[in-house]
């Protein structure tokens, strides 16, 4: 499976056992991004770590 | 039973703990934390969870929906009363001490001035934490007094009111690791070592995880501070003093076990799940026990 990365229009390749919510790098432009749909395959800008964030 | 999980990112840890929970074959929804939505006078489809496991990366979000799921007398792991306390520090402090558990000295302060003062008479050097912040973001170590009157400038001026409650800790001379453990209910089911150069050992920060031997003393310590917060799941930071022995440094209450997993090949993830499930199944008991205010006995005291 094959997307294309919003930032730079770049191919990222979606892993077999990939699930919606999963967080990709883009290998051209190695930005963040998350798989919002599998079929059809969307990518979106993964969401910016916020100061509240962690654990 | 249906257990919800309150989540932001897809993360290993969200991956493993949905295998555990169809491994178990429960059923399970992922709810997105961008966009739940409230409605206080009417819990509707929130009500269908036994439980929820609250995984999300916002303090902010996982803290006050657990505070709205608890008010409609839906459990969550963790307690958003667990989760008040952890998320800051000060508050986590205070509970330890009031529990008698073990901690590096701590002082607080409102002003800069305050502060530096305090800061002197612990002498250098000093560690100063921001009281809520997550993965050692801008927790400082003061060297001398340029330093803190430079970082203590800098937080007076960050806008941020929280920036101005000057949360001061002994600086622990540690052997260049910290452990952290992870107590799931009354038990401490694993724990690693976090080593780094740099005095900071978040794996976040570049810290390296290596097995670390759940000692009897390292168990009670960990059990205590978990209870001292209110109990739960819970990831629970040990620094070594060479002269009092492990202290506690932090309580983690939406813990991260990506590394400590293949370090340690403790099935984590089934801990958690197997605890919430327990959770769930005691959700009529949370609902008709569960007040808001968590020392409402207090408040008729002093009636």
């Amino acid at each position: 499976m094959k997307g294309m990365c919003p930032e730079c229009e770049g191919e990222v390749t979606i892993p077999e056992d990939a699930q919606s919510g999963e967080i990709l790098v883009c290998p051209d432009c190695g930005i963040e991004l998350e798989l919002t749909s599998l079929d059809p395959i969307q990518l979106s800008l993964a969401p910016k770590e916020a100061e509240d964030w962690g654990e | 039973m249906k257990i919800g999980v309150l989540m932001t990112r897809l993360r290993i840890e969200e991956k493993w703990l949905f295998e555990a929970l169809e491994k178990r074959g429960m059923a399970y929804e992922k709810i997105d934390d961008r966009e739940v939505q409230f409605n206080l006078d009417h819990p509707g489809e929130w009500d269908s969870y036994s439980v929820v496991l609250e995984r999300s990366l916002s303090y902010g979000r996982g803290l006050y929906a657990c505070k709205i799921l608890n008010g409609w007398g839906i459990p969550t792991v963790n307690t958003s009363a667990v989760e008040d306390t952890c998320g800051d520090k000060l508050w986590t402090s205070a509970a330890l001490k009031f529990a008698g558990v073990p901690q590096p000295e701590v002082r607080v302060a409102f002003t800069p001035e305050s502060a530096l003062a305090a800061i002197e008479a612990m002498g250098y050097p000093v560690v100063l934490k921001p009281v809520i912040g997550s993965w050692g973001r801008m927790v400082s170590k003061i060297n001398d007094r340029d330093a803190a009157e430079a970082i203590l400038e800098h937080r007076e001026v960050l806008g941020n009111y929280q920036q101005n409650i000057f949360y001061i800790q002994e600086y622990i001379q540690k052997p260049g690791r910290d452990i952290r453990a992870f107590v799931v209910g009354d038990k401490t089911i694993a724990a690693i070592y976090r080593t780094s150069e740099h005095w900071i050992t978040n794996t976040a920060r570049g810290g390296q995880g290596s097995a670390c031997e759940v000692t009897p003393e390292l168990d009670k310590i960990c059990v205590d501070a978990a209870r001292a917060v209110g109990g739960g799941v819970l990831a629970v930071d040990i620094l070594e003093d060479k002269k009092r022995g492990l202290l506690v440094n932090e309580v983690n209450h939406t813990m991260e076990f990506h590394t400590s997993v293949p370090v340690t090949g403790i099935d984590i993830p089934g801990f958690v799940i197997d605890y919430t499930i327990e959770v769930g199944k005691k959700k009529d008991e949370f609902r008709a026990q569960y007040h808001p205010v968590p020392h409402a006995s207090i408040v008729e005291i002093l009636r």
